[in-house]
C-alpha cells in the first residue's frame, strides 16, 4: 500500500528484471558478426589509449600488406577526420566516425560506417580485413561488442609496463595484445619481460606481439595472430 | 546510461507504473564500467522522466575464475587471473562481466 498517505493506492513494488543493459548493442553486434563471417572478412576491433600507435600500425599495413590484400578501416574519434585522411594517404579505404561526446564506438556506429564504406565503393565480400579502430580510451570500449572476430589491445612502450594492471577489464577481453613502439623500448627503459608477465596475468586469453610500425618488426607475427596471410617475402 | 533509462522506462510501462523510485544495477568488476561514472550520469539522464527522483543502487559483482589444475574457483582481485594456490593463469572467468538491470521499484 501507499507509504506516503492513506490514499489506498498500491505502494512501491519491486520488480525483478535481470536484463542485460547492452542487449540492443549485443544483438546488433551478433548480426554484424554473421555478416562479416558470411562475407569472409576478418573483422578486428582495435583498442588502446590515445597515441599508442593504432593509426601508425594501420598505415604500415596499408603500405606493405594492403596492396595485395584488400583492407578497409572504420575509425572512431571524438573529433576531426585526421585519422581517416592519414589512412587514405596510406592507400587504405577508410571512413571516419566522429562520436562527439561518446568515448567509445557502438555496434550501430559500425553499421553506419559499413554503409558509408559501401557508398565509397567498398564491397565487403572482396575485403580480407576490416579494422574498427576504436576511440582512444582503455575504459568504456571494453563493454561494447562490435561484432569483431578478434579484439586487439595496444600498449605502447612509452606508457609503462604496469598499464595492463590499471585497466584490467579492457585487457581481460583481449585476444591479442600488441606491445607497440618496441623500437623505443630501450630508450625509455621499458622492461619487455616485466610487461609480458603483467599482460599474462590480466589478459589470460591473449597472444602477445611485440611490434614497431616504424621498422615493421613484428608485423608478420601480428598477421599470424590475426589468422591473415603473411607478408610477401620482399616486403 | 541511456540504455538504463530505456530499459527502465520500458519495464515501467509494461507494469503500468507511474513512477520509478529505485533502479538496481548489477555490475561486474570486469564489465568495463565505472560505478562512479554511472552515478555521475544518472541524474542527468533520468531528468524529466518518471525516474527523475529514482535512487540508483549498484550491486557490485566480484570477479571469480576457475582454476583447472586445482579444480577450484578463486576470487579475481584487481583483474589478476592468477590462481592464488598454484599460480596458474585461468582463462575461465565464472563471474565479473555482468552489466544488468537487476530490479526496479515501481509505484
Amino acid at each position: 500500500m501507499c507509504t506516503t498517505c492513506d490514499c489506498g493506492l498500491p505502494g512501491p513494488q519491486r520488480v525483478d528484471v535481470g536484463a542485460a543493459l547492452l542487449s540492443r548493442n549485443d544483438a546488433l553486434a551478433s548480426a554484424l558478426r554473421q555478416r562479416f563471417e558470411a562475407a569472409g572478412v576478418r573483422a578486428i576491433n582495435l583498442l588502446s589509449s590515445p597515441g599508442s600507435g593504432k593509426t601508425a600500425l594501420l598505415e604500415w599495413l596499408g603500405r606493405h600488406w594492403g596492396h595485395h590484400h584488400p583492407m578497409a578501416v572504420i575509425v572512431g574519434d571524438l573529433a576531426t577526420d585526421n585519422d581517416a585522411r592519414r589512412l587514405q594517404a596510406a592507400g587504405v579505404q577508410a571512413v571516419q566516425i566522429t562520436t562527439g561526446q561518446a568515448c567509445h564506438l557502438e555496434a550501430a556506429m559500425v553499421a553506419d560506417g559499413l554503409h558509408r564504406l559501401q557508398h565509397d565503393g567498398v564491397v565487403l565480400e572482396q575485403l580480407e580485413l576490416l579494422v574498427i579502430e576504436n576511440v582512444g580510451n582503455l575504459v568504456c570500449p571494453a563493454a561494447y561488442d562490435l561484432g569483431e572476430a578478434q579484439r586487439v589491445v595496444l600498449l605502447s612502450v612509452t606508457e609503462g609496463e604496469d598499464k595492463p594492471l590499471k585497466y584490467p577489464a579492457t585487457f581481460h577481453s583481449a585476444d591479442v595484445v600488441v606491445i607497440s613502439k618496441i623500437d623505443l623500448a630501450e630508450v625509455v627503459g621499458f622492461d619487455v619481460a616485466h610487461a609480458r608477465r603483467h599482460i599474462e596475468r590480466v589478459a589470460p586469453r591473449a597472444r602477445i606481439v611485440e611490434l614497431s610500425a616504424r621498422t615493421g618488426a613484428g608485423m608478420d607475427a601480428l598477421l599470424e595472430a590475426l589468422a591473415l596471410e603473411r607478408l610477401p617475402a620482399c616486403a | 546510461m541511456d540504455n538504463v533509462r530505456e530499459l527502465a522506462l520500458e519495464q515501467a510501462r509494461l507494469h503500468g507504473a507511474s513512477r520509478i523510485d529505485g533502479i538496481t544495477l548489477r555490475i561486474g568488476a570486469l564489465a568495463g564500467v565505472e560505478p562512479e561514472a554511472l552515478r555521475f550520469a544518472f541524474e542527468v539522464v533520468m531528468a524529466g522522466s518518471i525516474a527523475a527522483t529514482a535512487e540508483l543502487h549498484v550491486q557490485a559483482v566480484a570477479a571469480e575464475a576457475f582454476c583447472e589444475p586445482c579444480h577450484l574457483s578463486f576470487a579475481v582481485e584487481s583483474g589478476l587471473c592468477e590462481c592464488p594456490r598454484c599460480g596458474a593463469i585461468s582463462r575461465r572467468l565464472l563471474r565479473g562481466r555482468e552489466l544488468e538491470l537487476a530490479s526496479l521499484e515501481l509505484v
